[in-house]
């Protein structure tokens, strides 16, 4: 992964099974979210392939590879709901473009998943109305708009207080049960990720590669690199409780 | 507010006095140094803070110099004998070492690198211009034959905004242009007594070229400008990323329709804005100059000919794949920041403006070439 001549990471090798929660974790500017954008397909990596379900993700077709992409499911840093469409039409559009429903049917699916993730009669407000952790879960049930098998969330409980994000990760393991979706998450958030992971990969920005990967639960028991440790237990594991170094491993 | 003592030899004591917080004159760090100089070189530094009534941050960049002083000289710094707070902050300050590298320093480049460096971005930016070119294209391309898809709803939204909401504003300009060719001209024209044909000048001038210019100008400014805000805005805030990862190309669904409308709105508001040149001339002509209302009349139709404003309206409809065209390229070529679309706006309106001058000159030497 790179800008230009700067290489930000570098051997990445990590799968993601079917139907599991996989983290992306490491501190700020490790590029966490570029790693993401390589996932979903926004931009090609400098070197390396991306497999889909054994698929050569850059390899296929652009034709393949918009039916691909169809697969996926994305929930941006901001929510990136459009600005000049209501909830409900947000929903809509990804249906309206690539399904026969009629209009009915459509409308009837939008407030579905708008009710799945708790915003029942929101249907017709503009993402300006309504709060940051709402846009957050009106952009996850954007997300869900054509069902898809892989859910991507960047940062999902960034800018949400404790509760919000709480009931955030609820109910990304209630939809990962229900709807049998793999999930991506890209996170920093502690209690989240003990809360759903079930594997992951934590990329350092000084050595410039994955130095971890796994189960967190296990990491945190069983990790011997000293950054990881430091990572999963907020700087616990040092004597006076400090960060060892705030400019450091970022 | 500083004082210094040697109590013994190779020991420094600095006595901070007063209250730092109160701001004008502080004392500057070359008095220290003075000191520090004189022989016999002191070997400790030492505070005495018992007369510091208040300090701030100043305080502590005076002290930051001091120990950096001391340390380049290999002099000891007695920190204990601050205050506990200034010695918090500045343990904070020293806590994380600098990271090598990551100090950047300002490297002015020659003449030369500045040159490769804006022929390199030329490269760049005309390439960028050419794909965009090739992808509106090609999306043309799908539009006629049925295969883009996007809102109509989204497409009557813009047009009502790029058309009919214009409308004030291109009345004005018009008007107002009409009144000052026709008063410009009055002036050598009744040299001659020749104000009738101020009809003939207002009349060709406003329907084959200066309608088109300045419908052209204000939609620029107007919604070129809105266009490239709103696509640069989308961009900061990922929604283009997330049309395209449905699979969404922001060609067909947002320039398109923006390319249609300016398309379809240009030539009809451009042909209102000749009307409303027009009357600006006669208003001049018929209250300044004392020119017969029928007679104004009978000049101005029997000057222009249907080919005049065929050309106008041509040109205005150019105008308006350019203007859409510029200000979408802009607005998607826009980085994430507020900043960045700040620079969009303002370079679509920039780009708009020279690109509606240069086609206004080929279209005006092909009319020539080819006698309309």
């Amino acid at each position: 992964m790179a800008y230009g001549d700067f290489v930000l990471q570098r051997n990445l090798t990590f799968t993601i099974r079917r139907g599991e929660i996989f983290i992306i974790m490491g501190g700020s500017g490790c590029g966490k979210s570029t790693l993401l954008k390589h996932l979903i397909g926004l931009k090609k990596p400098a070197r390396g392939e991306i497999y889909f379900h054994g698929r050569n993700y850059w390899q296929a077709e652009e034709g393949d590879r918009e039916k691909i992409t169809r697969t996926f499911g994305v929930l941006y840093q901001g929510g990136a709901l459009w600005s000049s469409l209501t909830l409900a039409e947000n929903i809509a559009l990804p249906l309206e473009e690539y399904t026969e429903l009629s209009a009915r049917q459509i409308r009837k699916i939008a407030a579905l998943k708008l009710a799945l993730v708790g915003l029942k009669g929101f249907e017709d407000y503009y993402p300006a109305q309504i709060s940051g952790g709402m846009v957050k879960r009106a952009g996850l049930a954007r997300a869900m708009a054509l069902d898809p098998e892989i859910l991507f969330f960047d940062e999902p409980s960034a800018g949400l207080d404790p509760i919000s994000s709480r009931l955030l990760d609820d109910l990304i393991l209630q939809l990962r049960d229900s709807l049998g979706a793999t999930i991506v998450v890209v996170t920093h958030e502690l209690a989240s990720i003990f809360a759903i992971a079930d594997n992951s990969v934590f990329l350092d920005a000084a050595a410039g590669t994955m130095i971890a990967a796994g189960d967190p639960k296990s990491l945190l028991a069983e990790a011997t690199d000293p950054v990881v440790r430091n990572f999963l237990t907020r700087g616990g594991s040092l004597a006076d409780g400090r960060p060892a170094a705030i400019g450091e491993g970022c | 507010m500083l004082q210094f003592s040697r109590p013994e030899a190779g020991r420094l004591v600095i006595s901070l006095l007063g209250n730092w917080r109160e701001g004008g004159d502080y004392p500057p760090f070359a008095a220290v140094q003075n000191q520090l100089e004189q022989s016999p070189a002191p070997l400790h530094i030492a505070f005495d803070c018992s007369g510091l009534t208040g300090w701030n941050s100043v305080l502590i960049t005076f002290l930051i110099d001091i120990i950096d002083y001391a340390q380049r000289h290999g002099i000891a710094v007695e920190r204990e004998s601050l205050p506990p707070g200034i010695a918090g902050l500045l343990k904070l300050a020293y806590a994380v070492p600098e990271r090598a590298g990551a100090r950047q320093e300002e490297v002015r480049p020659t003449l030369m690198e500045r040159l490769g460096q804006a022929v390199y971005g030329l490269w760049i930016s005309t390439a960028e211009v050419l794909s965009f070119i090739g992808e509106a294209t090609a999306a043309c391309g799908r539009l006629f034959r049925g295969r883009v898809r996007f809102r109509r709803r989204e497409l009557l939204v813009i047009i009502q905004e790029s058309g009919i909401q214009a409308l004030p504003i291109v009345s004005l300009i018009s008007v107002l242009v009409g009144l000052i060719l026709a008063f410009v001209g009055s002036i050598q024209l009744s040299m001659f007594g020749a104000q009738i044909y101020i009809a003939n000048l207002v009349g060709i001038g406003i329907f084959r070229q200066m309608g088109a210019i300045m419908t052209g100008v204000i939609m620029a400014g107007r919604t070129g400008a809105a266009f490239a805000a709103q696509l640069g805005t989308m961009q900061t805030t990922e929604e283009i990323d997330a049309l395209k990862t449905l699979g969404i190309p922001p060609m067909d669904y947002l320039v398109l329709p923006r390319m249609i409308a300016l398309f379809l709105m240009m030539p009809l508001l451009c042909l209102y804005a000749d009307f409303m040149g027009v009357l600006g001339g006669f208003i001049v002509g018929v209250t300044m100059l004392d020119l017969n209302f029928l007679e104004y009349y009978h000049q101005t139709t029997g000057a222009i000919r249907l080919n005049d404003m065929w050309v106008g309206l041509f040109m205005s409809a150019v105008f308006g794949v350019l203007i859409a065209a510029i200000g979408c390229l802009r607005g998607l070529q826009c980085e994430r920041s507020a900043a960045a679309v700040g620079k969009a706006t303002t370079s679509a309106v920039v780009t708009a403006i020279v690109a509606i001058v240069i086609a206004t000159a080929a279209i005006t030497v092909l009319c020539n070439i080819l006698g309309i």
